[in-house]
């Protein structure tokens, strides 16, 4: 186990340098210049030398990514080249509101998600069934972008609902964390409807039918825990989805997040907004999946770590 | 009114008695505008810094006016420069001195008297290369300028303080731009102590004299401006709160405004919705329309082949169908013939410019040598309209045999294709310039379309370098008596007309503002198209519904 454990991290690690020298050589590759974008178009030819200098950007790129990895083991990210300010202190300050807009995702696909599964399983077959899993595959294929202006425009704007977009209050997640549940949730949907299939298939479900136990006894006792489990284990892997996920999402309902910060920086050419972010992002999705790798054993003794 | 005449022409006489030039403030305050209450402004984007000496887009540009103040500024609504934090100037006959006197009593926000020291050494912060101000290049004219950007000293050499309310400049040559330098942002002035105290992070703690000051800055959310009540301007500002709320979308915006949640949407009416919020008389009256210090153009690289011919590019200049492209964007605009906008100084009415005329145009490719035209690259920037407008123009020159392949790319990388010499033939303009740092024709010419714009990294995408105009420019920057500035204007048209002889650029259009507002907002409608104050001039606005 331990050493399973330490293999994983250095993995881990490997690909968060790898994710970070990618990305910064893509960043550096950009014909922009960044320093011509910080001293504006009225700056004079020895300005600009001035402020690459300052910066460090005269330097070759080798040279440029070490300071980068040196100063990123203290904490620091760097400063934007546009906002002025520590990209460390910006994703901070946004960090609360996209891990609020994932619980809230996590909780509406699977509340959706796993009930939608479980009618269709035990509706196999039948009109219900079908209508359960053809909105599933709407829910999966639907661009976020369409979803989410859909349901502001019914819910917000003309039932007046909830509010037309913001963060605040309780009120203010519900159609956010709906938008992005609805992905996840149709994936769910079809997850759980096998996993609950094949559970119901197992000699232990047909031995509590045969001693007389109640239908929906055998359904939530019995069957549920079990089907659930292997469903459960994929939250980790979610993490990765939502990252993409959150950029539209959270442009869409104006949701400080970090999403809204990356699409803001890319706009903009905020280099190392943009490294920060990725890095930030890399790191949440390689945590999802180690977390979902060492939880899996724990849920289901059948998988073992190697 | 008749009274500020009379003390102008006074003072005036006096001057000219004197030989030198003199104006006097006084001020005006709208006598219908009421008192209170707070309005609520959207943006789609973060608010990058509130720190005059960077903010250098127009989102942050506006507010930073209502933070800060510099020592002129303009007659709300209008282009007219006025004195602000200076009580009165003076001009030397040479031009080459202006001596500021300053207000009594004038308060930053953390209560201390503003003085001739805290201009000083605005002006020393703004130009030294640490600061990184994008806005450094636009004191050029200061003596000792170039010492403070090179790093050898620290302080501009012409700059004095000549006692607390006081301060006199010297510049290096007549610069009759020099009362708009020192009414831009950049020049607007900041307390010492707070910048030291904040450091980099001033932007984030903004200090000033303005009429608001900031009350929250919640990052990624919003930013609440509180009335400042010791503002000098007595009766100034009339809101006693404005909050920007960040991150809304366009369309958002414009859905809350229909349900009266806000008061105007900072980024507009999204360009999807525009005919619908027209198309309804109840929307449309509370929709303002104003002119913009903007021109949209195609630049034609003059150093390249086939661009080198003149013929070729006034053949361009006759192949565009701008009316065309103008219903492109749902009639935003007006046709333009030549570099500078309507609503700028200098504009020449008279100006007939080339006609859209496919047949001619034909006809000058063929004398040039192309009479079956040619292949060539035209770049534009990705986001909407500018892809539609770029094949507009390419079906338009496909129609005199140009075949013209689109380059559709970021900003940046446009912008960085027309800043390389060899990089990019043809340039669509739209999304990245030029609206003007300040209402003078002058700005039209040294950076885009004069020799020193045509280096590496430059804004003179067409490369185009004409040292008799650009003789003819410092000739007419150097009539700094305001009351030559009729002269001067005629000056300037006519370089502007001698540069569309030359054509490097086809002029296409001029973008139009258009303010969405709430029906409680009030205030005369060049307030909401201010053409400083973008998307509108916060200090002079009032809501009708306060008690």
């Amino acid at each position: 186990m331990i050493a399973y454990l330490g293999r994983r991290l250095i993995q881990s690690l490997l690909i968060l340098l790898g994710v970070s020298l990618i990305t910064f050589a893509l960043l550096y590759l950009l014909p922009a210049d960044p320093v011509r974008q910080i001293a504006g178009r009225s700056a004079t030819p020895q300005t600009v030398e001035n402020i690459r200098q300052q910066l460090g950007l005269d330097q070759p790129f080798v040279i440029q990514y070490w300071r980068y990895l040196v100063k990123l083991l203290s904490g620091d990210l760097g400063r934007s080249y546009i906002q002025r300010s520590e990209v460390t202190e910006l994703i901070v300050s946004r960090l609360p509101a996209s891990l609020l807009l994932m619980v809230g995702a996590i909780l509406c696909e699977l509340l959706i998600g796993l009930s939608m599964g479980l009618i269709a399983a035990v509706k196999r077959g039948t009109a219900t069934d079908q209508t359960l899993m053809v909105a599933s595959f709407v829910g999966v294929s639907a661009p976020q972008f369409v979803v989410g202006l859909l349901l502001l425009y019914v819910f917000a704007v003309r039932l007046s609902w909830f509010p037309i977009g913001g963060y605040g209050t309780w009120r203010h997640l519900v159609l956010p964390s709906l938008t992005m549940g609805i992905l996840g949730a149709g994936w769910y949907a079809r997850m759980m409807r096998s996993s609950m299939i094949d559970v119901l298939r197992q000699d232990y479900v047909r031995t509590a039918r045969a001693k007389g136990l109640a239908r929906r006894a055998i359904l939530f006792r019995h069957a549920l825990p079990n089907a659930i489990l292997p469903v459960i284990a994929m939250i980790g892997i979610d993490i990765g989805i939502f990252m993409g996920g959150i950029v539209v999402v959270e442009s869409v309902f104006g949701w400080p997040g970090i999403g809204q910060l990356a699409w803001q920086a890319i706009q903009r050419v905020d280099i190392p907004i943009i490294m920060g972010v990725t890095l930030v992002s890399a790191f949440a999705i390689v945590l999802g999946n180690l977390l979902a790798d060492i939880i899996a054993p724990f849920i289901d003794p059948r998988i073992k770590l190697r | 009114m008749k009274k500020f005449l009379a003390s102008t022409v006074a003072a005036s006489a006096l001057a000219l008695m004197l030989g030198m030039t003199s104006v006097r403030a006084e001020d005006t305050v709208d006598p219908n505008a009421k008192q209170g209450g707070a309005i609520t402004i959207t943006y789609k984007d973060d608010v990058a810094t509130l720190d005059p000496a960077i903010g250098y887009d127009w989102q942050n540009w506006s507010m930073i006016k209502s933070l800060f103040d510099g020592l002129m500024d303009y007659e709300p609504g209008t282009t007219n420069l006025k004195p602000d934090l200076a009580e009165s100037y003076e001009i030397s006959p040479d031009g080459k001195t202006f001596t500021f006197k300053l207000r009594h009593g004038v308060k930053f926000h953390n209560g201390r008297e503003m003085t001739a020291d805290d201009v000083k050494y605005s002006l020393d912060r703004v130009t030294n290369p640490k600061t990184q101000s994008p806005g450094a290049g636009f004191f050029g004219s200061i003596k000792g300028y170039d010492d403070v950007a090179a790093g050898k000293a620290e302080s501009l050499a012409g700059v004095t303080v000549v006692d607390p309310y006081t301060v006199k400049f010297e510049l290096t040559r007549p610069d009759a731009t020099f009362l708009h330098v020192m009414a831009i942002n950049f020049s607007h002035v900041v307390p010492k102590e707070e910048v030291e105290k904040y450091s980099a992070d001033f932007g984030k703690h903004p200090v000033g004299t303005g009429a608001f000051k900031l009350a929250e800055w919640t990052l990624g959310q919003r930013i609440v401006f509180e009335r400042n009540p010791d503002y000098w301007h007595k009766g100034l500002p009339h809101l006693d709160k404005i909050t920007f709320e960040i991150g809304q979308e366009p369309i958002v915006a414009l859905l809350r405004l229909q349900k009266g949640e806000i008061d105007v949407p900072g980024d507009g009416i999204p360009p999807a919705k525009f005919q619908e919020v027209m198309a309804d008389p109840e929307q449309k009256a509370r929709v303002v329309e104003g002119g913009q210090l903007h021109t949209g153009y195609v630049t034609m690289n003059t150093t390249m082949a086939p661009f080198d011919n003149v013929k070729v590019r006034q053949a361009v200049n006759m192949a565009i169908n701008k009316a065309r492209i103008i219903q492109i964007i749902n009639g935003r605009a007006v046709p333009a013939n030549q570099p500078l906008p309507p609503s700028m100084p200098g504009y020449d009415k008279e100006f007939k410019g080339y006609p859209y005329d496919v047949a001619k145009a034909k006809a000058l490719l063929a004398e040039a040598g192309h009479p079956d035209g040619f292949d060539i690259q035209l770049f534009a920037m990705n986001t909407d309209p500018n892809p539609r407008i770029a094949q507009a123009i390419q079906q338009d020159l496909a129609a005199i045999g140009i075949k013209a392949g689109i380059q559709s790319l970021a900003q940046a990388n446009v912008i960085a294709a027309g800043g390389d010499k060899a990089g990019a033939p043809m340039i669509w303009s739209g999304g990245m310039a030029w609206i003007a740092d300040f209402p003078d024709p002058s700005n039209f010419y040294g950076p885009i379309l004069g020799c020193a714009g045509a280096v590496p990294g430059g804004w003179n995408w067409s490369w185009y370098c004409n040292k008799d105009l650009d003789a003819k420019a410092a000739e007419a920057d150097s009539v700094v008596d305001p009351a030559k500035a009729g002269e001067r204007d005629k000056m300037w048209s006519a370089i502007y007309d001698k540069v569309m002889e030359d054509a490097p650029w086809a002029p296409v259009f001029n973008e139009q503002r258009f303010t969405m507002k709430s029906a409680r907002m009030g205030g005369a409608d060049n307030l909401y198209v201010d053409p400083v104050h973008i998307p509108i001039n916060y200090d002079n606005v009032y809501v009708k519904d306060v008690q």
